[in-house]
């Protein structure tokens, strides 16, 4: 913690202007969009609390929403993320439990233990993304696609982030 | 009362998750009404200006393509006004007095800095604003066809709800038979708009052309919508199922113009002393 006074900030404006800037305008086959910005609460180390992951999360998703002309969509969806984060983790403690100080990622826990972390909330938050902006479930397969196409979107996209950073560390 | 606070104290993540979310969906509703939320979206100042300048280097890479479209509309435009003149020199027509009526629609130019066509609800920023006269509620077209109406407006940027938006609904209608309907998007390909509520009797044909109705004083009278693809009738429906190729290509938009309607001020009152207050 005590070298990342200034870091994370830096980092938060990392992640939003590479989202409204780059990921905005990046979308296949009209349905796969990449949330990654979801991965800076993702990626926030152990220690967080609860309320100030949702906190974070909150001004996160407004900032986001801000550049998508959807305001509260996506600060709702990532706060659900941030409040579902900790339990999750403590749900599938690896054997020999976590290291104090190391962030959940995939360099620290390995492949598949990262896969079993991140797929279900990014599921969740592309869920209630995409539901909430279509108002309902009339459209409900077409979203369900949106949902999976992004989520193996986002997912590819933060597991090249995962390696490259994993080799630079070495 | 110690009790209370000690239960609220040990459930506090969940209390504070819950009213985080309660002011989401507060904010989402809120956003859902048109013309509302005047500060945080793309038209607040510290936004448009960082998407500006990332839409100033895009711009480069498509610059031959949007000159070649200016550069035709142009052309298109000087025939237009070649076989106008003729035609008043011809025929000897009176020219029209009623000031009023000649400038009845001004047109703003405008750049396009933010446009999306992937969401269910997307919205296109544009870099003309209150300083220039914009206003929420007026039409955007583009040499194409329509765009969408302005949503709210800064000093500088304007953000204007686009027509691929499944909440945006546009009086049109068909050109050739004159019957009136309504086009909304469904939110699946944004090349394709419906056409709703044209009545059973009405014989349509692929090809059809649907303008704006004028009905709504929003859009003038006439400005292209696109043209029938698809005419589905089912045995028990009262209105035929169309599906309209839009002429616009809103993945290339890059300029519009706002249509400021100068008498729109003085048809809408005079429908509200008639009518009443508009639902």
């Amino acid at each position: 913690m005590t070298r990342s006074g200034i870091l994370p900030f830096l980092a938060f404006f990392a992640y939003v202007l590479a989202q409204v800037l780059i990921l905005k305008s990046l979308v296949l086959f009209n349905t796969a969009f990449c949330f990654l910005y979801i991965f800076f609460i993702l990626l926030l180390p152990l220690e967080f609390n609860n309320l100030v992951l949702m906190l974070i999360g909150f001004v996160l998703g407004f900032s986001i929403d801000i550049f998508y002309d959807s305001l509260g969509l996506h600060a709702l969806s990532l706060v659900l993320l941030a409040y579902l984060r900790n339990y999750w983790l403590s749900a599938i403690t690896p054997q020999g439990g976590y290291d104090v100080g190391v962030p959940p990622s995939l360099s620290a826990y390995g492949l598949q233990w990262f896969l079993v972390y991140t797929i279900p909330l990014i599921f969740a938050h592309h869920f209630v993304v995409f539901f909430v902006e279509a108002a309902g479930f009339h459209l409900f397969w077409y979203t369900m696609l949106k949902v999976m196409m992004s989520l193996l979107f986002t997912l590819t996209v933060a597991l090249i982030l995962q390696y490259l950073s994993m080799d630079r560390r070495r | 009362m110690q009790r209370l606070f000690s239960f609220i104290y040990e459930y506090r993540a969940f209390f504070t998750f819950l009213l985080l979310e309660l002011l989401c969906v507060w904010m989402v509703i809120e956003n859902n009404q048109y013309q509302s939320t005047k500060y945080f979206n793309t038209s607040n100042s510290v936004a448009a200006s960082i998407i500006s300048t990332s839409q100033n280097i895009r711009e480069y890479f498509s610059l031959r393509d949007i000159n070649q479209r200016l550069a035709e509309e142009n052309a298109e435009l000087r025939k237009k006004v070649d076989q106008r003149n003729q035609m008043l020199y011809q025929l000897d027509l009176r020219p029209i007095k009623d000031v009023a009526i000649i400038n009845r629609f001004d047109f703003i130019a405008a750049k396009v800095i933010n446009n999306t066509t992937n969401n269910y609800k997307n919205f296109i920023t544009i870099d003309k604003g209150k300083r220039h006269g914009l206003q929420p509620g007026m039409a955007a077209i583009s040499e194409a066809g329509v765009v969408g109406k302005v949503k709210s407006v800064s000093d500088h940027y304007a953000v204007l709800i686009s027509l691929l938006n499944i909440d945006n609904q546009v009086s049109s209608k068909i050109k050739r038979t004159g019957h009136f309907g309504t086009v909304q998007w469904d939110g699946v390909d944004p090349r394709v708009i419906d056409l709703k509520y044209i009545p059973r009797h009405v014989e349509l044909k692929v090809g059809d052309t649907v303008v704006t109705s004028g009905y709504n004083a929003v859009f003038p009278e006439g400005i292209l919508v696109g043209v029938v693809k698809n005419v589905k009738l089912n045995e028990e429906a009262q209105f035929h199922t169309i599906k309209v190729g839009l002429a616009q290509d809103f993945g290339k938009l890059a300029f519009v113009e706002v249509v400021k309607s100068n008498l729109k001020q003085e048809k809408d009152s005079l429908e509200l002393k008639t009518i009443g207050e508009p639902k």
